[in-house]
């Protein structure tokens, strides 16, 4: 089983490059769904790193705690798609930089 | 006695009071009452005090009420009375008076008489204080009023600006005298306890030994004071520029007030300044050289005031010359005997004036003998008496004064020569005045002739400036006098023709012209030292640079309020730091994210950096 398996290091580069796709995703996008989707990204990003430490040390905290994400991550949409009906209703734009209040 | 003596500050002083307090709605006829019977009446006391100390035994005290006491340390307000200060009282009322009596016809026409009188009495007021004053702190009080006074009466036609900045310069030159005077009796407070003038001397001389440095010192403190009020080198400045006031002022100033306050000083002190002999010979050659300096600088001026202002600045340097070669008695004398011939220099020349419509450059006089005789005579006795000329006032003290002088041992020589060459610029000067203002070609007419008033003190003071000289003061018991001098012979010859070269002098350049100086007051040099000396050696534009206009550019430069520019930078960066963190709320989420981040790779970096060891 051993020789198949795929290297922790290979899983945590890949959950990195998601990670850093998603904060990118965040940092530069400006409708709010795909900001939204970049969460997402980066949500997931650090649950397929708990499921790798947790098939690298044979642990089942690890898949405990993608549950938990899973969760999260489900509850966060919901709420995040019903302030995104909201904002639309609000303001007709999906922009983020439209809802900004502050003028610095 | 010590009622009468008492009324003589007071009488002027309730004056003053009722004039400024309602002299507006008084009556003009009441206000020359007011003004000059107030004068009158002191002169009478006077008078009558004279004539009852023919009785007394020793000087007479008032005590009046005790002034203030802190500690074990007190002031009592008393009145004292001695030969000294009983010779400044005639001087001051009887000049006063006459002078008062003079302006109440000069100054009739003017708007704010009332005021001038109630100034005139306060001036007098304060100088009868000064000589009166038991203790140093009374005499300061009449100091500082005389002070006070001459720049209200300097400054008076104050719509004239530079009537203001003559009596404000008046007033800061005296100052400075004044801070010193100030000094030096804290010193005499700190050294001795006290402030009575007898008690100072008594003290001084029990615990100080000749030429003590604290006595120096001292001496040296309360001279500066009477440099200032007296206006001698270096500090002469402002007593030329006193003349924006009005004519009588100036002689009230010159002749009975004010400058001979310096003397009165010295000669009140004369047990503390015999302790410092430096100081004492300091006296003596500043007075010899203002003496000298102030006669040159008298020769070029234009300005008929101003050449007797600069001989009252040379006649008190012969007074202190003689204070500082210790012939107190002489010093006095010329005091007195000025008194009389420059006041009624000044008021000679305020008829003139007056009579001119307000002319007042000598080169445009002349002419004047046969239409103002009243003048004339006073002019020519003044003049005669201020040349010391013999057989006047002037001649009795100021030859006193050289004779004096030539005593001095080592020194003498040298203090007699340079006195005695003011002394032949002295008669060269003043009779250069009587030949250009009185003889020649008229220039400008006079209008009317002066009235009952003025000529009256005129001419009471033409018998004065002749017989004073004959007048002996009784100040053996309060001055220490040499008891026998030698004879002179030759220097006394000497001495007694000098003026009479000056005079002679005087005669052939400005009248009869078989002296023709042209060609040396035409060269570059002669009008160099001309132009020099009219603007008396130069010693205002050298205090102008030195002091004023530092001064100035300094007051410009706080006036920019650099102290608030270290305000406004605090301020100023506070207001930056608020606008870049203001900026930094942008509402972005974008931002934020960045920012965010950035600092979690910081804080992980180092966290890990830390971790390794």
């Amino acid at each position: 089983m051993g020789a198949e398996m795929v290297p922790v290091e290979h899983v945590l580069v890949l959950a990195g490059l998601l990670f850093v796709i998603g904060l990118f995703g965040l940092m530069l996008r400006r409708n709010i769904i795909f900001m939204l989707m970049a969460l997402e990204v980066m949500l997931n990003s650090a649950a397929l790193a708990f499921i790798a430490a947790g098939a690298r040390w044979g642990q089942p905290d690890g898949q405990v705690i993608f549950m938990f994400i899973l969760a999260i991550a489900a509850a966060e949409v919901s709420v995040g798609l019903g302030l995104v009906l909201q904002m639309r209703r609000q303001l007709q734009s999906l922009d983020m930089n439209d809802a900004v209040r502050l003028r610095g | 006695m010590e009622i009468l003596l008492t009324a003589v500050p007071m009488l002027p002083l309730a004056s003053a009071a009722m004039l400024l307090l309602y002299g507006r709605h008084m009556g003009k006829s009441l206000v020359t009452g007011l003004g000059v019977g107030s004068i009158g009446l002191a002169a009478l006391t006077v008078l009558a005090l004279a004539v009852q100390w023919q009785d007394a035994t020793g000087p007479v005290t008032v005590m009046l009420w005790q002034w203030f006491s802190v500690g074990n340390f007190s002031v009592d307000l008393a009145l004292r009375l001695d030969q000294l200060s009983l010779i400044w009282l005639c001087t001051i009322t009887g000049i006063g008076f006459l002078i008062h009596l003079y302006s109440s016809e000069y100054m009739g026409g003017d708007d704010n008489y009332s005021r001038y009188f109630a100034y005139l009495n306060l001036f007098v007021a304060a100088m009868l204080l000064l000589v009166l004053g038991d203790s140093m702190l009374l005499l300061f009080l009449g100091w500082e009023g005389v002070g006070l006074c001459s720049y209200l009466l300097i400054g008076f036609w104050y719509r004239d600006s530079a009537n203001g900045a003559a009596a404000r310069k008046a007033f800061i030159v005296t100052r400075a005298g004044d801070a010193a005077m100030a000094l030096g009796l804290f010193l005499l407070v700190a050294e001795f306890n006290t402030l009575n003038i007898q008690e100072i001397v008594l003290a001084a001389s029990a615990s100080w030994a000749a030429g003590e440095p604290l006595a120096t010192l001292a001496c040296a403190l309360i001279f500066t004071g009477a440099v200032g009020k007296s206006a001698q080198l270096p500090l002469q400045t402002w007593l030329p520029d006193a003349m924006a006031g009005p004519t009588p002022v100036s002689a009230l100033i010159h002749a009975a007030t004010m400058v001979t306050a310096g003397i009165y000083l010295v000669a009140r002190l004369n047990g503390l300044f015999v302790l410092a002999p430096d100081v004492l010979f300091a006296i003596a050659a500043v007075g010899v050289a203002t003496a000298l300096m102030a006669a040159c600088a008298a020769l070029a001026q234009h300005d008929i005031k101003r050449i007797l202002a600069y001989s009252t600045i040379s006649q008190l340097g012969y007074m202190f010359l003689a204070l500082g070669v210790q012939a107190w008695d002489a010093g006095v004398f010329h005091m007195m005997t000025h008194a009389f011939f420059k006041a009624l220099l000044f008021l000679a020349a305020g008829a003139v004036i007056e009579c001119l419509h307000h002319e007042q450059d000598i080169r445009k006089m002349g002419g004047l003998r046969t239409h103002l005789p009243v003048p004339f005579w006073s002019f020519l006795i003044g003049s005669a008496a201020l040349a010391a000329l013999p057989a006047t006032a002037g001649f009795a003290s100021k030859d006193l004064i050289l004779l004096r002088a030539w005593e001095v041992t080592g020194s003498g020589i040298w203090l007699w020569s340079v006195a005695a060459i003011a002394a032949m610029i002295t008669a060269l000067y003043s009779f250069k005045l009587v030949f250009v203002v009185f003889f020649g070609e008229l220039k400008t007419e006079a209008t009317h002739q002066p009235g009952w008033r003025m000529a009256l003190p005129l001419m009471l003071l033409c018998v004065l400036s002749i017989v004073g000289g004959w007048i002996s003061l009784p100040l053996a018991e309060v001055l220490p006098l040499a008891a026998n001098h030698p004879a002179h012979g030759t220097i006394a010859i000497v001495s007694a023709a000098i003026p009479i070269v000056g005079v002679a002098l005087a005669y052939f350049i400005f009248l009869g012209g078989q002296l023709n100086v042209t060609g040396l007051t035409e060269s570059s040099t002669g009008r160099w030292t001309a132009q020099y000396w009219l603007q008396g050696w130069g010693m205002d534009r050298l205090y102008d640079r030195l002091l004023v206009q530092p001064y100035a550019s300094l007051a410009q430069w706080w006036r920019g309020e650099p102290m608030d520019r270290v305000v406004a930078l605090i301020m100023g960066s506070a207001v930056t730091i608020h606008e870049q963190l203001s900026a930094s709320q942008s509402g972005r989420l974008g931002r934020y994210v960045a920012v965010l981040s950035a600092g979690l790779i910081v804080m992980l970096t180092l966290m890990l950096l830390r971790a390794t060891p």
